[in-house]
């Protein structure tokens, strides 16, 4: 079919210029050019989220510091700030973002399975980023931390309109989050090429599967607990109001029943990126593969089943405390097997230290530091003294700030030749993961201290004892926010290449089937229907 | 891509290898117990300056707290370095430059049962001490007294449920308010009064929306949930004055309702409790300044010879 092609056939195979910006971008039901929205708006969502956070730093840098003068400011902040990094940067860069641009091209098929539901997702997106905002900047903005825990959330305390824009962008986001999930399901269990089995297919396929699993279970539960939030807030209901026979506990639970799974939600496709970096860089097949396959299978089933190790302080018996903490501990199991099998994949490899590889080594460290601190944090007994302290904020921004933020850089810096058909500056790459690495590290190991000395979070002033380790986090901070402008310059570097790629500019470690078809990935993918081996 | 030399990318790697290692040997250093005394004489439990580990232990399950950290983190430090030490030498022997040639292996039954197993057996020694740490919070029986705390929007509010009308609130100092010896952000109008060496039951709810009590140096943490009241118990260890804050966001002032708890030897509690139940009933607060003076009389019964 291919050899015979005629060539109008192959304008419209190839090109994409035919179409109008409007057509293209607003109106796309291409699986690339919605991946490259994604990833566009989650670089917003990241910029903004970024931008709010060393606000923070900034206010936290000195003891009785005067940027911020009202606690309401300050905690619409802080609120912002974990929504748009958890739903407006992470989880759009992985799952629309990667997810969208190489799962089809991955199991060879031609698009998702439903391209306008996808281009619907993108924009239910786009609208809940807005509301977000809205939620920030209305009134005195929604102050009530991304836990969104009442009574604090109920109308009583907050006012005004601004957590009601906050809990709408959350079913904005998560309309969209389901049905990008509906749409990779069905993709990838019906669509994969001929000979492709599900034993065959790429790691971060799996990873995308799994998540898509996650999400499927878990937002419908976010959904319900919001949805009643919004009930009681505006129509006079009381599901979580103790004077009305409510129970503030019973949201706790609904929202770390998702909130749990959203935490795998977030890394999973980022240990799938990982998976593919390391293999590449290495020259070699990853290690293990059905292991890690049913690694991020059993960590998404045990994800579902521990929620509760969020509400150790709170109410919650003996009992439950004990089977919560055993069911976490668990999970560090198949966490365990990934990580050594990344580590197998690399012994005895070619190892090549470019730029994604040394994201992809980042990753493997500072998640496993963050893993260990979530080992301590999974003993009951020992969160009583560490909930709520900068120990767990220095836990989970080593898990996501390193952990899934690394993999979204390495995916990005794999990828970006696959996706743009331009190099990137490979001394500039490393010294952006450099300076990166040295500034996050800076702010949040630190935090570990002030959190077993006993700092709380979410407070925008704190004891005059508490300052030396904050002004280092601070300074840390601010070296990763200037690292960012080494990478936006990157940007400008790659969109400003004159150099071209070969399809596969990685060479013998990269096998996947994104490598077969050119650098850019043309409009429609294959010529022929890959047949797997 | 243009070739870059991998050296520098080594090197630094080297580099921070040696500053993990270090740190996971500063672990197992001890605590420079030198607690700060304040104007009567009493220790001071409040977090101090550059302190990087957890506030001196004021209580039996803080003490827990505090062997169970040490031992859980020591195994993930061990977790950690190896993790470390393997990468290191990922990237010394089998770099591109030294082994040019990768190795096709990809499967290995025996490794991988190993690091399935080990991890598990690992986390097996790390839970079934750490059920012995929740027993002990859990363990409610004969308690000296119960105080009900209540925390509201912006202050605590302390009920001694067995003294006749004792039930005071106390607020965090004003910074422009504060006196020699009080910490700004930690000390309070009135200090919850309590005796050392005594079980003493918290039982802890809220007028209004969620607060969390927590005192560090104690291992007291729990929720105030408005409708429902949860339980956490302490004894402290000797007299002295701990402080604690409000530790789940609760509104515009959640950094600005700090718990002030000063510990006296069991006579001298109560003498106050005494004094504070007659207060009541002429409807005074707690004199502020009874603690103090009943501290300076307890300093100089301690220091007395025996």
């Amino acid at each position: 079919m291919s050899s015979t092609t005629v060539p109008e056939h192959k304008f419209h195979a190839h090109g994409s210029s035919h179409r109008g910006f409007v057509r293209r971008w607003l109106m796309s039901t291409n699986h690339k050019d919605i991946g490259t929205l994604y990833i566009t708006w989650a670089m917003i969502g990241a910029l903004e989220g970024g931008a709010l956070s060393m606000i923070m730093r900034a206010q936290l840098m000195y003891p009785n510091n005067t940027l911020i003068t009202s606690g309401q400011t300050w905690n619409a902040i802080i609120t912002a700030h974990g929504l748009l990094m958890i739903f407006f940067f992470v989880m759009p860069a992985l799952i629309g973002g990667f997810g969208n641009w190489f799962v089809p091209m991955m199991i060879g098929a031609p698009d998702m399975a439903f391209p306008r539901l996808n281009n619907m997702s993108f924009w239910f997106l786009v609208m809940g980023f807005i509301f977000v905002n809205l939620g920030l900047l209305v009134g005195q903005g929604s102050g009530v931390g991304w836990t969104l825990y009442p009574p604090l959330a109920n109308s009583t305390y907050q006012p005004g309109p601004a957590v009601d824009f906050t809990l709408f962008s959350l079913h904005l986001a998560g309309i969209s989050s389901l049905l990008g999930a509906i749409n990779f399901i069905a993709t990838i269990l019906n669509m994969r090429a001929p000979g492709m089995g599900m034993h065959k297919m790429p790691l971060f396929v799996w990873s995308i599967l799994v998540t898509a699993f996650l999400l499927l279970l878990a937002i419908p539960v976010l959904a319900g607990a919001i949805t009643m939030l919004i009930m009681d807030r505006n129509f006079g209901t009381s599901f979580f109001e103790p004077g009305g026979g409510g129970d503030p506990v019973l949201f706790q639970h609904l929202f770390w029943f998702f909130g749990h799974p959203e935490v795998y939600i977030m890394i999973l496709p980022a240990f799938g990126i990982i998976s593919h970096v390391v293999s590449t860089f290495s020259k070699k097949p990853i290690f293990g593969y059905l292991g890690m396959v049913y690694a991020m299978v059993a960590i998404g089933f045990v994800g579902f089943v521990v929620w509760a190790h969020h509400m150790f302080v709170s109410g919650i018996s003996m009992d439950s405390k004990v089977y919560f903490e055993a069911a976490t501990l668990v999970i560090a199991v198949p966490t365990g097997v990934k990580v050594f099998s990344w580590l197998a994949t690399m012994w005895g490899g070619s190892v090549e230290l470019k730029t994604p590889m040394l994201w992809a080594l980042g990753f493997i460290f500072m998640f496993v530091i963050g893993g260990a601190t979530g080992v301590v944090l999974a003993n009951a007994g020992l969160d009583t003294e560490l909930h709520n302290t900068y120990f767990v904020i220095a836990h989970f921004h080593y898990v996501l700030s390193m952990g899934s933020v690394f993999a979204i850089f390495a995916g990005f810096f794999y990828w970006i030749g696959k996706m743009y058909g331009r190099p990137y500056p490979e001394a500039l790459g490393k010294l952006h993961f450099w300076t990166f690495f040295i500034g996050v590290n800076l702010t949040f190991f630190p935090q570990h201290f002030l959190g077993l000395a006993g700092m709380p979070r979410r407070y925008p002033d704190y004891p005059t004892a508490f300052a030396g380790w904050n002004y280092v986090s601070s300074v840390g901070a601010m070296i990763s926010g200037l690292s960012t402008l080494i990478f936006v310059y990157i940007l400008f570097s790659i969109f400003t290449s004159k150099e071209r790629l070969p399809d596969n500019y990685w060479g013998e470690g990269a096998n996947t089937l994104e490598w077969t078809v050119p650098s850019p990935a043309p409009h429609h993918t294959f010529e022929d229907v890959p047949v797997i081996r | 891509m243009r070739e870059v030399k991998q050296a520098s990318s080594v090197w630094l790697l080297q580099v921070f290898g040696l500053l993990v290692a270090a740190s996971a040997m500063s672990l197992g250093s001890g605590h420079a117990a030198t607690l700060v005394r304040n104007g009567v004489g009493y220790p001071v439990h409040a977090p101090m300056p550059w302190e990087w580990w957890l506030q001196p232990a004021g209580s039996p399950i803080e003490r827990s707290i505090d062997w169970l950290l040490r031992y859980v983190l020591w195994i993930m430090a061990g977790v950690v370095g190896l993790v470390g030490v393997l990468i290191g030498i990922i990237i010394h022997r089998f770099r591109a430059s030294m082994n040019p040639v990768p190795s096709a292996t990809t499967h290995n039954t025996v490794i991988e049962i190993a690091w399935t197993l080990v991890p598990a057996i690992l986390l097996i020694v790390i839970f079934v001490p750490s059920l012995h740490l929740i027993y002990q919070q859990s363990d409610y029986s004969k308690p000296y007294m119960t105080v009900r705390v209540i925390g509201h929007q912006w202050y605590w509010e302390y009920n001694y449920i067995d003294a006749k009308g004792v039930d005071f609130t106390s607020y965090a100092v004003p910074p422009d308010k504060l006196k020699p010896g009080q910490i700004r952000q930690l000390s309070v109008d009135h200090p919850l009064v309590l005796p050392a060496g005594k079980k003493i039951i918290f039982q802890i709810t809220s007028a209004d929306v969620l607060h969390s009590f927590f005192i560090p140096s104690l291992g007291v943490q729990r929720y105030a949930i408005p409708g429902q009241y949860w339980r956490q118990w302490t004894k402290i260890v000797s007299p002295g004055v701990y402080y604690g804050e409000c530790n789940q966001i609760c509104g515009m002032h959640h950094d600005d309702m700090p718990i002030e708890i000063v510990a006296l030897p069991v006579t001298q509690f109560k003498a106050w409790l005494a004094k504070a139940e007659i207060d009541a009933a002429h409807g005074n607060v707690p004199d502020v300044h009874a603690y103090e003076m009943a501290a300076e009389r307890a300093v100089a019964h301690q220091e007395a010879p025996h």
